[in-house]
């Protein structure tokens, strides 16, 4: 199984540090996943011009073959203006309408403030869907005053994030032998 | 019709088609050569014609796994093989050409086959091309429109005076050679959209409609914009040829067509476009109203008849190499159209 945890903005620490807390919590726990972190702070991706995937080069075809190739998405956003980062809505931009057909995607949230709560619901959730994902429902929200100096020390986010890491592992083994099972009564 | 040397009086046409994919054999993990591709293509068009089979067409694209990128020069090779079967482009992408050439390419390949060349005009799927032959994405729709109308006119006038934003003006320009009877049949492609379909209608030219899966009733409603775009711009539609392409494969049994076609199509995809066909999708297709003509002979029989009173289509072309399908197979194929399909099909369309 391949997982992949996408850290999605350039700006500030707080996500990345939830992400390593996550992607750290899934290796210990599961040390035969296949787990690659994306920092969209390490990469120079472009803007979404309308090709196929597979004909972006460099940092850009890195990161969307790396997500193509994975069984299941951990996704960690925080919340700009009101809305997911730029960069985060880029990369949905530049993988195919179907890109999420047969993966899980699971998701964590960094929130300057409680009163986005909702933004999950209604704006990242809706895209995950449109392009087919299997989603986690439980989402974990964080709030600035769960970090101090680059660590999470909210005890509550911590068993939040463990139960959505073995959520999304079991979500994705679960969906994994349905589908086989399924495909196996075409029998073609 | 006639301007598109198409006689409906002799029933509905039938075609086969490939993009020219060069893919190794997903059950064998082996690929020939782009040698060995090729000489397959042009036996292959050889074989169509000797069954009877109306139409062979070779696709242009600019990317790994495909080996057609000069499609004129392998149609070429065919004209030469070939006696009685008509041949064409599926498709020339003509944006990132120069109209000028492939007319020329075109009209000379009419000579050879004495009269049997097509072209089919598409502004292609994949953009890979627009870097390698230097233009400029974001001309995509531009340069498609301003070289299509250009091919056009050279089709249409011997003496060409134009100017346009993406080629050097031509002034009492003559394109030669003419075709053999004055000008070619040019059809514009179509990817299912009715979008696109509608810009073919405005244009008032035969489309070329290319579908995946699905039910038909969703192609048609493709089919009556185009239809009705055209009529709106005062074209006359029963003067207008609509062709239908998509997949095929005929075996014993539609388990059987499934087994075989399959994985090609799965792994073909998975290498070509970056995601596999889902095994869902891939069993509705052998359903009496979808759009892939998958099952047994009969079944298909059934399918493109149903298709053909739904679209009111003059054309169908299968796809059936795709993925690395080995010869043998291919050859089946054609044997089961040659001897069960085509007559069937003729003898129900047939001065309709």
């Amino acid at each position: 199984m391949k997982i992949v945890g996408l850290s999605g903005s350039k700006v500030g620490s707080k996500t990345r540090t939830a992400m390593n807390y996550t992607v750290n919590a899934m290796r210990e726990k599961y040390p035969t996943i296949e787990v690659t972190l994306i920092d969209l702070a390490q990469y120079d991706v472009q803007f979404s011009d309308g090709r196929n995937y597979l004909e972006y080069e460099g940092d850009t075809r890195y990161v969307v073959q790396t997500i193509m190739e994975a069984d299941a998405i951990i996704i960690g956003t925080p919340i700009f203006q009101a809305s997911i980062p730029a960069t985060l809505k880029n990369v949905f931009d530049l993988l195919p309408v179907n890109a999420f057909r047969d993966k899980v995607v699971s998701m964590f949230v960094t929130a300057g403030s409680p009163k986005h709560y909702l933004i999950v619901e209604q704006q990242l959730k809706p895209i995950l869907v449109y392009m087919k994902a299997q989603i986690v429902q439980t989402f974990v929200f964080i709030e600035e005053k769960d970090f101090y100096r680059k660590e999470i020390t909210n005890d509550d986010v911590l068993f939040r994030i463990d139960r959505l890491v073995e959520d999304t592992v079991v979500l994705t083994e679960t969906y994994t032998n349905i589908r086989e099972a399924k495909e196996a009564e075409y029998d073609f | 019709m006639e301007k598109y040397r198409i006689d409906q009086s002799k029933g509905l046409e039938f075609g086969i088609y490939t993009l020219g994919d060069h893919l190794p054999d997903p059950l064998t993990g082996e690929r020939v050569s782009a040698e060995e591709r090729i000489h397959e293509i042009i036996d292959y068009a050889k074989l169509a014609d000797q069954a009877g089979i109306d139409f062979f067409s070779v696709g242009e694209s600019h990317q790994e796994f495909f080996a057609t990128q000069a499609h004129a020069v392998v149609l070429s090779a065919i004209a030469q093989a070939t006696k009685n079967i008509k041949i064409s482009s599926s498709s020339t992408i003509i944006s990132t050409s120069d109209p000028v050439r492939v007319y020329e390419n075109f009209a000379t390949l009419d000579l050879i086959s004495r009269g049997r060349a097509e072209i089919v005009a598409g502004r292609a799927s994949r953009v890979g091309l627009f870097d390698l032959l230097g233009y400029n994405l974001r001309d995509y729709e531009e340069l498609f429109e301003e070289k299509f109308e250009l091919l056009m006119k050279i089709n249409e006038e011997e003496v060409v005076n134009w100017d346009g934003e993406f080629r050097a003006p031509l002034k009492n320009a003559k394109v030669l050679p003419r075709p053999k009877n004055g000008s070619l049949p040019i059809w514009r492609a179509v990817g299912g959209s009715p979008a696109s379909a509608i810009r073919a209608g405005y244009a008032g030219v035969p489309m070329y409609m290319a579908h995946l899966g699905g039910p038909a009733s969703v192609f048609k409603r493709t089919i009556d914009a185009y239809r009705e775009a055209a009529t709106q711009k005062g074209f006359d539609t029963s003067e207008l040829p609509v062709s239908t392409a998509g997949f095929f494969y005929a075996a014993d049994s539609s388990q059987q067509a499934l087994k075989d076609m399959y994985p090609h199509i799965n792994e073909g995809m998975k290498r070509t476009n970056g995601q596999g066909f889902p095994k869902q999708h891939f069993a509705q297709g052998v359903d009496p109203h979808n759009v892939m003509n998958i099952g047994s002979p009969q079944e298909i029989i059934e399918k493109i008849l149903y298709q053909h009173e739904l679209f009111g289509n003059q054309r169908y072309i299968a796809q059936i190499d795709f993925g690395g399908m080995p010869m043998d197979k291919l050859k089946k194929n054609i044997e089961i159209i040659g001897t069960e399909i085509l007559p069937a099909i003729k003898k129900y369309t047939v001065n309709k």
